[in-house]
């Protein structure tokens, strides 16, 4: 194939940093500039009001050696909000996919709405749904329907009780986070060539597992990475549901995520580098997390 | 018999699709009973919200709640039609800056191969795992310090440039075909008239997607009023209906129906904006990957 003409007027050309300035310029004031002042932060002793202290690794030895919330709930929490709604809410949300993809276009067009329709309420929005359904008295929608059935005979304070918080809180996640990641999937299974699939039953392919991991899967990793990316990201902004539904700090620090205890030392203690540290841990775990998903799912070329 | 392949998409109902029914639908209901309640609680009469046991239908359905919210906003300084048109001026404008921006970011960036496009585009990629609650006190400090705090920019500005929507659109500027934009060339087109007479027809069903999603960003956005905004009367409708839905209202049994109203207000933009444009979303997330 010849060289496109488009590919010779390029690298002088002006244009090409005139269009891109406006979005450029605004990525780089509030969302390039805030991620590296968070980490200059991070080594800072900054209480909003006098000039930052730079204090070197301070905040995050102590972070690790005497933030006993941190080690003993905010962390656990976090990996396992993480784990069950962004690797969990992942596998779901193909397994979901994949399930439409194979059903007729009107019924998929519906189910995939409602299925998508709880990731539109972000969270906040609907915050006062699960502060009507799960009351802590006999009011309450879920107290009232588990009396009913007779599995339990006193109504359950679901949000004040440090047990139960944070299966709510992950309930919830899951229930939000068939989002655009998911949409991708579903798309990228309705666009897998179909010869490939004839070819590989001719190499032997024997059923639809077989045809999923060795056909499936491979033909559409770009999406399957896009996916990963967006709902592990996902997974992390939706968690600030829980100060929502029980204040922060969350009962006995029962459902404490690595962003409400962002909130609780920025917002509330003013301890902003402190705050930033914790920041930067929040922005490498999803980092790991998108990186694990790359060596899973990118191309290698 | 020899296993054949299999297709996906099938045209009509088969017998082998009822097993997937019985897969899907227990999360289908899972996920489509909370927002129909929703909807039930927000027309749900006094003595219906005060129920016992608390009934999931609504019998007589009413608009009481939708009366109440409008009167209890009389009580507050601000009227509701005010933060309406906040959030209305807000949402339209980021949405249009975004779109603006966006498309024209994702063409450079696709077909105008300047030095630096590929560094940006990386950039771009790595940002769209960017956690912005995880920097929101170096966020609040950038605006604060470019003097925006109580202003419209500073609900307006920080949401304009969303990774997600460029690398959406940029995935699906680079199918259009470069024959086309070369053509165009030939004939004396200007970069700008490329812009919008070649590429812009031609991407729309990205730019309904970014649509959707730079909507739903600020359109539920309450970080900007909460932590850039103390003037009440610039504040926006998603942060007066959460004031509605805090704690101290919801405990009594009145103020649910009115929270429940406010929630329904605030959902049903979003579905509907949805609804309307879900074909372009599915056909630009069949560009979506990231290799």
């Amino acid at each position: 194939m010849a060289k496109s003409t488009v590919g010779k007027r390029s690298h002088n050309n002006k244009a090409g940093y005139i269009f891109v300035f406006p979005y450029a310029a605004l990525f780089v004031v509030f969302i390039l500039a805030p991620v590296v002042m968070a980490v200059i932060l991070s080594f800072t002793n900054f209480n909003a009001i006098q000039f930052p202290k730079f204090v070197g690794f301070l905040n995050y030895i102590n972070l690790i050696t005497s933030d006993d919330v941190f080690m003993k709930f905010v962390l656990p929490n976090t990996i396992k909000y993480a784990l069950i709604v962004g690797v969990g809410g992942y596998v779901l949300a193909f397994l979901l996919a994949f399930g439409l993809a194979n059903l007729p276009k009107v019924p998929r067009t519906i189910f995939a709405l409602i299925l998508y329709s709880p990731s539109m309420t972000t969270g906040v929005a609907m915050s006062v749904l699960w502060k009507i359904l799960f009351t802590g008295d006999q009011t309450g929608y879920l107290n009232s329907w588990l009396m009913d059935i007779g599995l339990i005979n006193e109504p359950i304070i679901w949000l004040n009780n440090a047990q139960f918080l944070l299966p709510i809180v992950i309930i919830i996640g899951l229930w939000s986070s068939m989002g655009v990641g998911f949409l991708s999937i579903l798309a990228g299974l309705l666009n897998v060539d179909e010869s490939l699939y004839e070819a590989a039953a001719i190499d032997g392919v024997k059923n639809r597992f077989q045809e999923m991991i060795y056909v499936t899967i491979p033909s559409m990793k770009p999406q399957m990475l896009f996916a990963a990316v967006m709902q592990i990201v996902g997974a992390f902004q939706n968690g600030t549901i829980a100060t929502m539904l029980a204040g922060n700090p969350t009962p006995g620090y029962s459902a404490q995520l690595i962003v409400n205890h962002i909130e609780d030392y920025g917002f509330i203690r003013y301890e902003m580098g402190y705050a930033a540290a914790v920041s930067v841990i929040l922005l490498l775990i999803v980092q790991i997390f998108s990186s694990v998903s790359t060596k899973l799912f990118g191309e290698k070329d | 018999m020899a296993y054949k392949g299999h297709r996906m998409n099938p045209d009509k109902f088969e017998k082998g699709q009822i097993k997937i029914y019985l897969l899907v639908l227990p999360m289908v209901l899972l996920c489509g009973l909370p927002i129909i309640f929703i909807i039930f609680h927000a027309f749900k009469p006094m003595e219906e919200l005060f129920a016992f046991p608390p009934k999931f239908i609504t019998v007589h359905p009413t608009l009481d709640n939708f009366v109440k919210l409008i009167k209890a906003s009389r009580t507050g300084s601000i009227p509701l039609s005010k933060y309406f048109f906040n959030s209305i001026f807000v949402t339209i404008a980021v949405v249009f800056g975004s779109l603006l921006f966006s498309t024209m970011a994702a063409y450079a960036l696709s077909k105008i191969k300047f030095k630096g496009a590929k560094i940006m585009m990386q950039i771009n990629q790595i940002a769209l795992m960017f956690v912005s609650v995880a920097v929101m006190i170096p966020r609040y400090l950038v605006v604060n310090k470019l003097g925006m705090i109580d202003t419209y920019w500073a609900e307006i500005l920080p949401l304009i440039a969303l990774p997600v929507g460029l690398f959406l659109i940029k995935q699906f500027v680079d199918q259009v075909p470069d024959s086309l934009i070369e053509a165009a060339y030939m004939d004396g087109a200007k970069e700008w008239q490329i812009y919008l007479k070649v590429i812009l027809p031609l991407i729309k069903p990205a730019i309904a997607t970014a649509a959707i999603l730079v909507f739903q960003q600020v359109w539920n956005n309450l970080e900007t009023s909460n932590y850039y905004v103390n003037d009440d009367s610039i504040k926006a409708l998603a942060f007066y209906m959460n004031t509605l839905t805090s704690t101290t209202t919801t405990n009594t049994v009145a103020g649910q129906g009115i929270a429940a109203a406010a929630s329904l207000i605030m959902f049903l933009p979003n579905l509907i904006l949805f609804c309307i444009l879900q074909k372009n979303v599915m056909n630009t997330m069949a560009h979506s990957g990231i290799k």
